[in-house]
């Protein structure tokens, strides 16, 4: 179920600007990693590039590897449709389909990756993975009303069980509560420490109380000045960097000193 | 997409502050927008007034039934005349055109939006917006003097496998047939669909692709999960406009068409009429009976248009809770 992530030597473009340089790091199974860092120093592209979002945007290109376990996402020959049904993602704005159903949204992945379905497969994968997200009791009087009626909280779990219906080897999330309310993150990031026990989780975030939270290891990103590539600066385990961290700049950006 | 749903009306909710302090630029405008939209109103009623007693006047002499008649000799003693033979191959034509334009068009529509290269999608873009202004009668006379000698082939071919429908079947003579109409009407009409749709599925939030991206679909996944069903209202108007266009078209059929009042069972057989070519090509020479007469086929092409517009704002209605 879940993998671990090598990422060797990896930079992003976008067209001839360099987003992010050289980064390393391994991000083990059924774990939550948390990627913080100031605003633009490249964190949520290097998330992208986890499951190949990246090269999406007009001019994105990667350069280095990332290892699934063994295989390497942007190996030769590997198809990017593949990847990404393996590696999935939640966004910062929920995005549900807004012409389709709680219930048709669930299973839009499942549809893409397996032909035909018997019903009762598609009824029970869309309990478990409502369940999975904790919408289930919310809303299964009325699966096959529209998803976009959910408030904003409960869109953004719908995403998850979006995510998770297919089963995934890794769940990336970029920012999910940032456009969200305090109860409503709440609930997600319960959520996340019940969802690392089947999936390896990377999140974004922009919350340093967030990310003290949820995760188990921190990565901190910063880059040098506008215009320059972002960097990692060191990933360690979240206490030890909310703690002691080993590189002075990190310090500085979690007590607030700048960023 | 809406345009027509911007009230007319200047009506502010101001409370009573907004009527304490009533400034002269605000009353002037108030009277301006005001005026214009009783004055839309009026002209609407004049119009309808004007086409309803003229049509009256002519059905009270009609000798033959109006809807049933397959003949149009209005300028005779007694005058006879129906609609049945316009009001099919109006129908037909447009129809017709729908059905060939409409995939073309949406096909068009989604290679500049979501395949097509930025070099080549603006140039194309532009090239499909400058066919929307080529006046009807060019294409009329391209329809007269090209696609008529040229749709022989075409015409055995279908003949040849799909003769035995009866439909399209053909039995020689020019083709200056309803198909040949829809054929050209399609051309007609293929700018205008492309044009709405193409600006439809470039609205598509970009959120909602990747969101079907993240998923793992192809690109054809993604449209058909998140840019057909966003635009789909959009994709509807869109095709309305261009039935529109189709039911109204006057200077291209009567250009290619050769008009009988017969109804052949095959679309391949000269002949026919519609309601807008049928009036350009006979009000010259008609009586004061025989304008009454085209004005009255042309209040129910007016009718057509509404009830289809209608029809279009229904299923429009219909999936309104599933739109964003």
């Amino acid at each position: 179920m879940a993998k671990r992530i090598d990422v060797g030597g990896l930079s992003a473009y976008y067209g001839a600007h360099k987003a992010i340089d050289d980064i390393s790091m391994t991000v083990e199974p059924r774990s939550v990693t948390a990627f913080i860092g100031p605003s633009g120093c490249g964190k949520s592209t290097f998330l992208r590039t986890l499951n190949r979002m990246h090269e999406v945007t007009p001019g994105g290109r990667v350069e280095g590897k990332v290892l699934l376990d063994d295989e390497n996402l942007y190996g030769p020959g590997v198809d990017p449709v593949s990847v990404r049904r393996t590696v999935g993602m939640v966004f910062q704005r929920p995005n549900p389909f807004p012409t389709m159903s709680i219930y048709e949204n669930v299973v839009a992945g499942v549809r893409l990756n397996g032909g035909r379905l018997r019903k009762s497969d598609l009824d029970a994968t869309v309990e478990r993975s409502l369940q999975g997200a904790n919408l289930w009791k919310e809303v299964k009087d009325r699966l096959h009303k529209p998803g976009a009626g959910l408030s904003g909280g409960q869109q953004q779990r719908l995403c998850i069980a979006r995510a998770i219906a297919v089963e995934p080897q890794v769940l990336l999330m970029d920012e999910p509560c940032s456009a969200l309310d305090p109860i409503s993150t709440l609930a997600i990031e319960d959520l996340i420490g019940e969802l690392k026990e089947r999936f390896t989780i990377v999140i974004v975030t922009h919350n340093m109380q967030q990310a003290a939270r949820v995760s188990d290891r921190t990565a901190f990103f910063n880059l040098a000045g506008v215009g320059q590539p972002g960097k990692l600066v060191e990933i360690d385990d979240t206490e030890r960097i909310f703690s002691n961290p080993s590189v002075q700049a990190t310090e500085d950006y979690i007590s607030g000193r700048f960023g | 997409m809406d345009e027509m749903d911007i009230p007319t009306s200047a009506a502010s909710p101001g409370g009573p502050r907004a009527k304490a302090a009533a400034r002269p630029g605000d009353r002037i405008f108030l009277g301006l927008s005001r005026g214009s939209g009783i004055l839309l109103l009026v002209i609407m009623a004049a119009i309808a007034v004007f086409l309803t007693v003229r049509a009256a006047h002519a059905l009270a002499q009609d000798h033959g039934n109006f809807l049933t008649t397959f003949e149009w000799n209005a300028n005779t003693d007694p005058p006879v005349f129906g609609i049945a033979v316009l009001a099919f191959g109006t129908v037909v034509s447009s129809l017709l055109a729908m059905l060939l334009a409409v995939p073309v068009a949406l096909g068009i529509a989604l290679f500049i939006s979501h395949y097509a290269p930025r070099k080549l999608a603006a140039p194309l873009s532009y090239v499909i917006d400058l066919l929307a202004a080529v006046p009807s009668i060019v294409y009329g006379l391209w329809g007269a003097l090209f696609l008529v000698p040229h749709l022989g082939g075409l015409y055995a071919w279908l003949d040849e496998y799909l003769g035995w429908t009866g439909i399209l079947a053909y039995h020689n003579g020019a083709p200056r047939s309803l198909f040949t109409i829809g054929i050209l009407l399609a051309i007609m009409i293929l700018p205008i669909v492309t044009s709405v749709s193409r600006e439809v599925f470039r609205q598509v939030p970009k959120m909602h692709e990747e969101a079907a991206l993240a998923l793992g679909a192809t690109r054809w996944e993604v449209v058909r999960m998140a840019v057909l069903p966003f635009g789909r209202s959009g994709v509807i108007s869109a095709s309305m406009l261009g039935l529109g266009r189709a039911l109204g078209e006057t200077m291209a059929v009567a250009t290619v068409l050769s008009p009988s009042f017969l109804i052949s069972t095959s679309l391949l057989d000269p002949g026919g009429g519609t309601f807008a070519q049928n009036i350009a090509s006979s009000f010259k020479e008609s009586g004061d009976t025989g304008k009454d007469a085209l004005i009255a086929s042309g209040l129910v092409l007016f009718v057509l248009t509404l009830l289809v517009n209608g029809a279009a704002r229904m299923i429009i209605a219909r999936r309104k809770e599933y739109t964003a």
